[in-house]
C-alpha cells in the first residue's frame, strides 16, 4: 500500500496505482482532466499532457521532488508521495499552453458538431483554456471520410488520442485503421479508404473525445441537449445489452454506450445495439441516465453525479467561436 | 595534437579490410575479454574508466550497464545506436565507414560484458551504403571466428545484424528506436519501464551510441584507469568533435577533453580558424539542441576562465551563459550570419521531425516554424518574438521524450542571446545583421 | 496500363528470407523497414498500395501497419518518383554553406521546382532535413550516394553523369566509400 497526498488530501492505495487513478479515488475535486487516457484501454494515455501534475515530494524514502511535470495516468505512486495538481501554478500553467496546443488545429465549429455539450474539448478549453486564440495561422484541413455505414471521420477535429486505435486493436480483430504520417500531418486513417466492418466498431465513437468520429445515425438530428437520456437493456447475443438511448419524445435518435462519472464507457456495445436497434420497443427502459457534470449538458434537466455546476445558457456556447472566421 | 584512441588507426590504407585491421590489433580486446575477464570486470572498467554516453545525453556507460536487469531465463540485447542524426553531427558515419572493424569488435565485447547473445545494430536508413560495409565487416568477423557459435572455443555465442531505419530523426531516442527495430513507427515510449529492465521485444536491453561502444574497445585493452587519466575531470577520454559551418578544415577530430574552445577553433591541427578569416560570430557546440552560444560566451565562462571541450565546461553558467557538449557536433557561424535564419532550418528540423505523439511538440514545433517563417518574411512583429519564447517554454519539459526540449533550446537561447536581431528583423524586414 | 504482378525476384525473396531470420521466432514484423526498402527498390523506386499489401501478406501482419510504418519514415515514397530522386539537405550547417544556393541551381538547370519531377521521368528533386554530411557541406544524395562538398559546377558533372547513365538509383545501391 502507498499513501499520495493530492492537493492536501490522502489516500491510501494499492502499489501499482497510478497518480491519477488515486486522485479518481479522492474525488472529481483533484482529478486532473484527461483527453487520451481511458481505463479500459490498455496503454492509453501519455500523449496529451493535459493531466500533467507537480510531484513535489517523490516519497517518503527519496523526498526529492521530481524535476519535470509528470503525466499522472501514467506515473505510479510511491508511498509517501505528494502531489500538486490544482494548487500549483506551474501545472496551471502547463495544462494551459495544452489547451492552446490542441486547439490550434481544432476547427472551433462546434456549433455544427455533433459533439458539441459533451465534447471533452469544449470543457477542457472552458476549464482550462484562454478565451482568445493567438494563431492565425491556417488550420489543418482534412476532407471528411465515411469509415463504412455507421461512422464518420471528420479529421480536423482529431487531437490524436490513439483511444480509437486501441479499440481497434483491443476490443476488434483485424484493425483497419491506424495513425498515418508524423508530426502534425499525423492523421487517423483506414488503409485506402478501407470501410470499418466489424461488430464492435462503432465503439470508437463513444472513445472518441471531439467530434472526430460521430454516428452517421444521428447525424445533425438534433442537439445533444435537446435529447433525453436513458438506461435501457435488451438481450442480446453479442454484447451486454447495456445502453443509454438518447430520445426526443418517444423516438430513440441514438444509442451510446453507458457512461461513468469520468466520461468513460462502463462497457463496450455491439454494432447493433447501437446502429440498429432504435425502436422504443426493442428496449426495456430503466430510467433517466445519470449525466456527467462535467460536461455543458448538464446544465440542462438531467439527474447528475453529482451536484451541477452552476452554468449560465451563455457558458453552454462554444467556445470563441468568433475566432472561427478563417 | 592529443592522443587518440578511436582514430589512431585512420590514416593506415586499408584499415576498413579485416586483415589490416586485426593486423594493426584489431580484436585484441574480444581475445582479452573472453579468455581472462569477466563479464561483471569489464563492466567495472568500463565504471572506472568514466566513460559517458556519446550520443548526446553524457550518461556513465557503466552504470547505465550496471542498470540492466538479468532476470533467469530472459535474453538480454545490447542495441547500438547507429541512428546519428542530430543536425551538425557525423562522426559516427565517419568511424563506422572509417574503421567499421572498430564497432564490430566493441559490440562483441560489449555484448559479452553484457550477456547479450544477439547484438543489433541500428543505422540510420540514410547511411545504406554504410550498413554495407558493416555488413561486410561483420561477414568478415564470422568467417574470422569472433561471431557466431562458440567464439574463441569459450563458450560463448553472439550473433551480430544490422538494421537499417527508413528516415526519422526521432528514432534516434532510444525506446523509439527499439520501437522502430521492432518493424513499427518510431514513436518513443513511455517511460518507465526503462530500455534496461523492459527493452527490445521487452527484454533487457541496453542501447548505445557508436563512438560509446567504440570507446570500450581501449579500456578493455588499455584499463579503465588509462582512459580515466585522459581528459579533465568527469570528462574523461577523447571525443569525437564533428566540425562544421563557417570553418577552414571541417571534419571529424578526436580531442582530448579539455583542450580549450579557442584552440579547437583556431588551431591549424583542428578546424583551422574561420573561414576567409572572418569573425566569430556564434558557435552551436553539441549538435542542433544545444542552446547557441555567441563569441564572447563560447570562448570564455561566465568567471572569466578560457571555456573548454568537456561536459562541465561547456555547461557552465547554466543555459544564461552556457551550453552543452551533446553530442559534439561543433557547427561555426561567421559574422555574417544570421541567426534568425539559421534557427529557422532547426526549428523547420524539429517540426519536420516531431512524431506527433503527444500534443506540445506536435503542435508546438509546427507553430514555431511557423511564426519564424512569418518573421523571416518580414511580416513578424514584436509580439510575435514574444510569442516564440512563449511557446517554447510551454514545450519544454512537458512532452514525452527529449525533442520537445531539442526543439526548444535552440528557439530560447537564440532570443536569449541575439534578440536585437529578431527585433530588426521584425522592424526592418531582411535587413542584414551587424556582429553581435 | 498493363498491371505488373507485384512479386519480389527469387533472389529478393532469398533476402526476405535473411532478413526475417535476423529476429526472434514471432518478432518477424522487426523486418518491416528492411523489406520496405528492398520492395522500393524493385518496384520502381515507390510504394504503392499494391506493394505494401504484398508485404503485409510477406510478414503476416495487416496492410494498415505496413501503411502506418510507410507513412512515417520519410525515406519511403508513396507516390511514383523519378529515376534519380535528388534529396537536397539544407539544415543548419548545409545551409550555411549554400544549400540554398545548390537549390536554386538545381531548380533551374532541371526547369522544376522542389518536390517536382522532370518530364522525362529521370529527375525528382526533394529538399530534406540533415543527411550527417555537415562536414562536407553542402551536399545531396541520390540513391546511396552522398555528392559532397557541392559547388554549381560539380552538380552540373553530376547531373550530366545521371543523364548518361539513365538508370534508376536505388538506396540498396552499391556505392564507392567517400574519401573524407
Amino acid at each position: 500500500m502507498a499513501k499520495i497526498t493530492i492537493d492536501g488530501k490522502t489516500i491510501e492505495v494499492a502499489d501499482g496505482t497510478t497518480i491519477l487513478q488515486a486522485a479518481r479515488m479522492i474525488g472529481p475535486d483533484v482529478a486532473p482532466p484527461t483527453m487520451c487516457y481511458y481505463s479500459k484501454l490498455k496503454t492509453s494515455g501519455g500523449y496529451c499532457r493535459t493531466c500533467l501534475v507537480e510531484v513535489s515530494k517523490g516519497s517518503e524514502k527519496d523526498p526529492r521532488p521530481m524535476p519535470k511535470l509528470v503525466a499522472s495516468c501514467r506515473t505510479t505512486v510511491m508511498d509517501g508521495m505528494e502531489v500538486k495538481n490544482n494548487s500549483s501554478e506551474k501545472v496551471t500553467d502547463a495544462r494551459k499552453g495544452v489547451v492552446e496546443f490542441l486547439l490550434l488545429n481544432h476547427p472551433l465549429d462546434c456549433p455544427v458538431c455533433d459533439q458539441a455539450g459533451e465534447c471533452h474539448l469544449q470543457d477542457l478549453s472552458y476549464e482550462h483554456g484562454s478565451a482568445k486564440t493567438r494563431t492565425d495561422f491556417e488550420r489543418r484541413n482534412f476532407e471528411k471520410i465515411n469509415i463504412g455505414n455507421y461512422i464518420q471521420l471528420h479529421m480536423n477535429r482529431c487531437i490524436l488520442c490513439y483511444r480509437c486505435v486501441k479499440v481497434a486493436d483491443q476490443i476488434t480483430d483485424g484493425r483497419v485503421h491506424g495513425v498515418i504520417n508524423r508530426g502534425d500531418h499525423a492523421e487517423i486513417s483506414t488503409y485506402i479508404e478501407n470501410a470499418i466492418e466489424n461488430d464492435f466498431s462503432g465503439n470508437v465513437i463513444d472513445v472518441c473525445p471531439v467530434g472526430a468520429l460521430t454516428d452517421k445515425t444521428f447525424r445533425f438530428k438534433s442537439r445533444v441537449w435537446f435529447t433525453k437520456p436513458e438506461n435501457a437493456h435488451r438481450d442480446c447475443p453479442t454484447c451486454s445489452g447495456k445502453v443509454v438511448v438518447w430520445k426526443k419524445g418517444d423516438d430513440i435518435l441514438r444509442v451510446t454506450g453507458r457512461k461513468d462519472q469520468w466520461g468513460e464507457v462502463e462497457e463496450f456495445i455491439c454494432n447493433t445495439c447501437r446502429f440498429e436497434t432504435k425502436k422504443t420497443s426493442d428496449w426495456t427502459i430503466e430510467g433517466p441516465s445519470p449525466i456527467n457534470n462535467h460536461s455543458v449538458i448538464s446544465a440542462n434537466h438531467y439527474e447528475v453525479f453529482e451536484k451541477p455546476q452552476e452554468l449560465t445558457i451563455n457558458q453552454i456556447r462554444p467556445l470563441a467561436i468568433d475566432q472561427n472566421n478563417d | 595534437m592529443g592522443k587518440k584512441l578511436l582514430l589512431a588507426n585512420d590514416h593506415i590504407p586499408g584499415i576498413q579490410s579485416y586483415d589490416v585491421y586485426r593486423s594493426n590489433g584489431g580484436y585484441l580486446s574480444v581475445e582479452k575479454a573472453l579468455k581472462t575477464l569477466k563479464p561483471e570486470d569489464i563492466v567495472e572498467e568500463v565504471k572506472k574508466s568514466g566513460l559517458r554516453g556519446r550520443g548526446g545525453a553524457g550518461f556513465p556507460t557503466g552504470m547505465k550497464w550496471s542498470f540492466l536487469a538479468k532476470p533467469e531465463g530472459v535474453p538480454r540485447y545490447l542495441v547500438c545506436n547507429a541512428d546519428e542524426s542530430e543536425p551538425g553531427t557525423f562522426k559516427d558515419r565517419y568511424l563506422m565507414s572509417r574503421i567499421p572493424h572498430l564497432l564490430v569488435e566493441g559490440m562483441i565485447t560489449s555484448s559479452y560484458a553484457l550477456g547479450a547473445n544477439t547484438s543489433y545494430i541500428y543505422i540510420r536508413g540514410e547511411y545504406y551504403y554504410v550498413a554495407q560495409i558493416l555488413e561486410k565487416a561483420i561477414a568478415e568477423a564470422y568467417q574470422n571466428g569472433w561471431l557466431g557459435q562458440n567464439i574463441l572455443g569459450t563458450g560463448y555465442n553472439l550473433d551480430l545484424h544490422v538494421q537499417v531505419g527508413g528516415g526519422a530523426y526521432i528514432c534516434g531516442e532510444e525506446t523509439a528506436l527499439l520501437e522502430s527495430l521492432e518493424g513499427k513507427r518510431g514513436n518513443p515510449r513511455i517511460k518507465p519501464p526503462f530500455p534496461a529492465i523492459a527493452g527490445l521485444y521487452g527484454c533487457p536491453t541496453v542501447v548505445n551510441n557508436v563512438e560509446t561502444i567504440a570507446a570500450v574497445v581501449p579500456i578493455v585493452n588499455d584499463g579503465g584507469d588509462s582512459y580515466a587519466a585522459i581528459g579533465i575531470g568527469k570528462s574523461t577520454g577523447t571525443k569525437l568533435i564533428s566540425a562544421s559551418g563557417h570553418i577552414k578544415k571541417p571534419g571529424v577530430y578526436e580531442i582530448e577533453m579539455g583542450i580549450t574552445v579557442e584552440e579547437f577553433i583556431y588551431s591549424e591541427a583542428y578546424c583551422g580558424g574561420i573561414l576567409n578569416n572572418k569573425k566569430l560570430k556564434a558557435v552551436v557546440a553539441g549538435g542542433s539542441s544545444v542552446p547557441i552560444l555567441p563569441a564572447d560566451k563560447i570562448l570564455t565562462t561566465p568567471a572569466g576562465e578560457k571555456r573548454l571541450m568537456s561536459y562541465e565546461s561547456l555547461s557552465e553558467g547554466g543555459f544564461a551563459s552556457g551550453t552543452m557538449l551533446g553530442s559534439g557536433g561543433f557547427i561555426v557561424m561567421d559574422e555574417d550570419t544570421s541567426i534568425v535564419e539559421n534557427l529557422y532550418t532547426f526549428t523547420r528540423f524539429y517540426h519536420h521531425e516531431s512524431c506527433g505523439q503527444c500534443s506540445p511538440c506536435r503542435e508546438g514545433t509546427a507553430w514555431m516554424e511557423k511564426l519564424l517563417h512569418k518573421i523571416l518574411d518580414g511580416h513578424g512583429t514584436l509580439a510575435d518574438v514574444d510569442l516564440l519564447w512563449e511557446i517554447q517554454s510551454k514545450i519544454e519539459g512537458n512532452t514525452i521524450c527529449p525533442l520537445g526540449d531539442a526543439a526548444a533550446w535552440p528557439v530560447a537561447s537564440a532570443i536569449r542571446h541575439f534578440r536585437s536581431e529578431f527585433e530588426s528583423f521584425v522592424s526592418n524586414g531582411n535587413a542584414k545583421h551587424p556582429i553581435n | 496500363m498493363e498491371k505488373k504482378e507485384i512479386k519480389f525476384s527469387n533472389e529478393a525473396l532469398g533476402l526476405v528470407q535473411k532478413m526475417k531470420s535476423r529476429y526472434p521466432e514471432g518478432k518477424q514484423k522487426s523486418a518491416l523497414l528492411p523489406i520496405l526498402h528492398l520492395a522500393q527498390a524493385e518496384f520502381d523506386g515507390w510504394l504503392s498500395p499494391e506493394v505494401m499489401d504484398y508485404v503485409a501478406q510477406l510478414l503476416g501482419i495487416q496492410s494498415i501497419e505496413v501503411f502506418e510504418v510507410a507513412s512515417f519514415y520519410s525515406m519511403y515514397n508513396l507516390k511514383p518518383v523519378g529515376k534519380c530522386l535528388l534529396e537536397v539537405c539544407r539544415t543548419s550547417s548545409c545551409w550555411l554553406r549554400g544549400a540554398n544556393e545548390i537549390v536554386a541551381h538545381l531548380e533551374n538547370k532541371l526547369g522544376i521546382k522542389e518536390g517536382e519531377t522532370t518530364p522525362d521521368g529521370l529527375f525528382t528533386l526533394k529538399t530534406v532535413e540533415c543527411l550527417g554530411s555537415c562536414g562536407t557541406a553542402p551536399m545531396l544524395m541520390c540513391g546511396a550516394q552522398f555528392h559532397e562538398n557541392l559547388t554549381t559546377s560539380k552538380v552540373d558533372d553530376m547531373l550530366a553523369k545521371l543523364k548518361a547513365e539513365n538508370t534508376r538509383k536505388t538506396y540498396l545501391d552499391k556505392v564507392e566509400v567517400n574519401q573524407y
